[in-house]
């Protein structure tokens, strides 16, 4: 069971849109947003508070990839592995960060909740390629080595915060 | 201040135009994507700093600052070479500035116009001074992408200084709706966001429905690896398209518009909500625009990581809220849309071309371009060629045009080995094909086609069937899965695909490849299915040696393919050192110290390991 601010929070993100079906993007999206991944608790309070079921409402947020029933960490890392990124070699990049952080193709969170690390297809930014995102951040023309540079800086910038 | 008449808007356009006449030097520093993630926001900031801090110079008074203005553009299209900032009126282009340039830009061009030629743009040893001359850009017809860089993208009075809404106008005081349309029709425009298909005929069926309720979408889910021309516009000038949108809506007699964009483009939506808040506020966006009957309101939405949803029905199905899943037509979308009511939908640069067909009209239009794809198109130009970036130039122009003198050519000295067109859509063009030229037929006759724009340039390091791969296990993972051509035969041509690139292909699965690639292009539901074997069929038919080679004589003739790489250690270079012997993991190395070693090829397990431990570059991948 969630805490009760979760359901506050949803609450208070509904009342943001309509109460009606073609709010349940926006709606989860803003969830996602708020907690790093989407609470299937969250999810079945969220259709019956919009009318419509829960397993619709599960359909939906299983068939789109930005959404994930699973906590992600602090730094969602997501590297590029669109066309140009791919023949300017973002594999090593992508290797790389998962040998440092113990990430495999199945185990994409480190168990201190501080990195995810995913794939995209593109994140348009082809002219720098290969190119990361962390959170909303694009880095431009990644190499193994920036990319353990990047990892140290962000691990100082957490304890920092923490 | 709100606008409620033809007058006022008229007002706010020369008040807009006076303010930028004023301006005696513009400093605009590139704020697109690319350019952000090289530092561009700290060096703005950092520009504005050093213009406000002058203690010589008062704010209000000061000739040369107080007229001084430092904007945050949208992106100039020269990513490679970001962070860009550009200087006006002398046209000076700086690239990859540093913080650390910051105080000499200010001091030299900003105070005394002079140029800092160490951040200026060199080919061959000629230095070119202003944006206009760079081959790069000299080379293009930027329509669409005008003001792309060169206007302020988070402002409105910006864009109205430079013409932006005046095609609106001019439809709305001076065009019925249907006169607008059928100048769209008559101008030839074509859907620039895969199909081709023309814009002006899809508007006249929307306006020619019963239903009344009607919607205008634009397709910002652009979601081709290797595209990035929407989000340029989108990020660096929003106006135009938005115009483009109400443009249609009043032709159409629509009353809401839709734009869905992808959620991996958070600086598109914030310049986009910005854009339409300003514009709502003005009085250009809401009810009883200008004081007319005309009323029109724009909804942002952001996809959700779904490449499917760049199909029309799937992107309304997922604006709906639903799974963006594609559904069996007909009935069309210009006849049950959104929430099953008659729908506009276009993409980006097709909105965006709208408002100067408008203005100019439909034979000023068809000047440019090919009779059959007039006007221009954007193309993101990447990959292994040197200048990497947005361009936009007329269809009809050749392939080597814009690989070899907009683009540079190939870097290091590598040779072209093909240039892959339209994303996951579209297919490999070899160098035979060079010369074709860029418009909607041309390229399908060669069996590519134009798509969303992307062009991935590859040298003689890539590995074809390694592409073709790539490629299928994009579509296979973002295939919806509704049909079963497209969810169970990208699957099976993918497990082929695997299968040759690790060196287990057998003879007959070429011709395997060719039959599922026939039966899902005639049999899949929608778009991105039909077009899915399109990779693999033009690498077959422009590479077929490489296949060969890769499933008669397990070889990668580009040394890609990691399983199939030969390593072997060249005697004359080989010292007998014994370091990669102890290195090797699978112990496959051997030899007597101080001569030359070797590697037995049934052990090695080709990781590599021995190539990085050579101290004298004896060890290498057979081609």
């Amino acid at each position: 069971m969630l805490d009760a601010s979760y359901y506050e929070k949803a609450d208070e993100i509904i009342a943001r849109y309509t109460a009606e079906e073609r709010s349940l993007i926006p709606i989860i999206q803003d969830v996602q947003e708020t907690y790093h991944y989407l609470p299937p608790e969250l999810l079945g309070y969220i259709a019956q508070k919009i009318g419509i079921t829960e397993t619709k409402a599960f359909s939906v947020a299983s068939f789109y990839e930005n959404f994930s029933f699973e906590t992600k960490g602090k730094y969602v890392i997501r590297v590029c592995d669109g066309t140009a990124c791919h023949v300017r070699k973002a594999i090593p990049v992508l290797e790389c960060l998962r040998k440092e952080l113990g990430l495999s193709e199945t185990k994409h969170t480190t168990d201190d909740l501080l990195f995810t690390v995913e794939t995209v297809s593109c994140l348009g930014a082809c002219g720098l390629a290969p190119a990361i995102m962390v959170n909303e951040h694009v880095h431009s023309k990644m190499t193994p080595e920036k990319a353990k540079k990047l990892l140290r800086e962000l691990r100082a910038q957490a304890e920092q915060e923490a | 201040m709100r606008m409620e008449n033809h007058t006022d808007l008229k007002q706010v356009r020369l008040e807009a135009q006076r303010k930028l006449k004023e301006t005696t030097c513009r400093v605009l520093v590139c704020g697109g994507t690319g350019c952000l993630a090289g530092g561009s926001d700290k060096i703005y900031r950092r520009l504005l700093e050093l213009a406000a801090d002058q203690p010589r110079v008062s704010v209000e008074f000061g000739p040369e600052i107080a007229h001084t203005s430092i904007h945050k553009s949208g992106c100039h299209g020269f990513c490679e070479m970001g962070p860009l900032v550009r200087i006006e009126p002398y046209n000076y282009l700086y690239l990859k500035v540093q913080l650390s340039d910051c105080e000499e830009i200010f001091e030299r061009t900003i105070l005394r116009g002079q140029p800092v030629e160490r951040l200026m743009y060199r080919q061959e040893g000629k230095l070119y001074p202003s944006q206009e001359d760079i081959p790069f850009y000299a080379r293009q017809t930027r329509l669409v992408l005008k003001n792309c860089g060169h206007i302020d993208a988070e402002h409105i009075e910006a864009a109205l200084a430079v013409g932006a809404y005046e095609g609106f106008e001019k439809a709305l005081f001076e065009m019925t709706p249907a006169a607008v349309v059928q100048t769209v029709y008559d101008s030839g425009l074509r859907g620039r966001g895969g199909a081709g298909f023309l814009t002006g005929k899809k508007w006249k069926q929307v306006a020619s429905q019963k239903e009344t309720v009607r919607y205008v979408v634009c397709n910002g889910d652009e979601g081709d690896p290797g595209a990035f021309m929407d989000r340029s516009v989108m990020e660096g000038d929003p106006h135009r398209m938005i115009e483009g949108m109400m443009i249609a809506a009043y032709a159409v007699g629509a009353q809401e518009g839709y734009i869905y964009v992808r959620a991996e483009y958070p600086l598109a939506v914030e310049r986009l909500k910005l854009a339409i808040s300003q514009a709502e506020e003005m009085g250009l966006l809401g009810d009883h625009i200008l004081g007319t009957d005309f009323s029109f309101h724009l909804h942002i939405n952001r996809g959700a990581g779904a490449f499917v949803c760049g199909e029309g029905s799937a992107l309304t199905a997922s604006i709906e809220g639903k799974r963006g899943m594609p559904r069996v037509k007909p009935p069309r979308t210009v006849e049950q849309g959104l929430w099953a009511k008659p729908t506009v939908l276009n993409n980006v640069e097709t909105f965006a071309n709208v408002p100067m067909i408008v203005l100019h009209g439909a034979d000023w239009y068809r000047r440019i371009g090919t009779p059959e794809s007039p006007g221009t198109k954007a193309f993101a130009l990447t990959g292994n060629v040197c200048h990497t970036g947005l361009i936009e130039v007329p269809m009809g122009i050749t392939l080597r045009e814009i690989i070899f003198d907009i683009g540079g050519g190939i870097p290091n000295g590598k040779k072209f080995k093909a240039v892959q067109i339209g994303g996951p859509s579209g297919g490999c063009l070899s160098e035979k094909q060079l010369d074709s030229k860029m418009d909607f037929d041309s390229l399908a006759r060669i069996g590519a086609m134009i798509g969303s724009g992307g062009l991935v340039v590859m040298d003689e390091d890539s590995c074809m069937v390694e592409v073709a791969r790539f490629f299928m296990s994009f579509t296979q993972r973002e295939s919806c899965g509704k049909c079963v051509p497209c969810r169970e035969g990208t699957k099976r041509m993918l497990e082929i695909l695997e299968r040759i690139v690790d060196g287990r292909g057998e003879p007959e699965d070429l011709e395997l490849l060719r039959e599922l690639a026939d039966m899902i292009q005639s049999t899949a539901l929608c778009g991105l299915g039909k077009s899915a074997p399109k990779p693999v069929i033009s690498t077959l038919n422009a590479f077929e040696d490489e296949y060969i080679r890769h499933i008669r004589d397990k070889r990668c003739p580009a040394g890609v393919c990691s399983k199939l790489r030969v390593y072997k250690i060249d005697p004359a270079l080989c010292k007998g050192c014994s370091r990669c012997a102890r290195g090797c993991p699978a112990g496959a190395i051997q030899g007597v110290l101080k001569s030359p070693y070797s590697i037995d090829l049934n052990k090695c397990i080709r990781c590599g390991s021995c190539v990085e431990q050579c101290a004298f570059g004896a060890i290498s991948v057979e081609k």
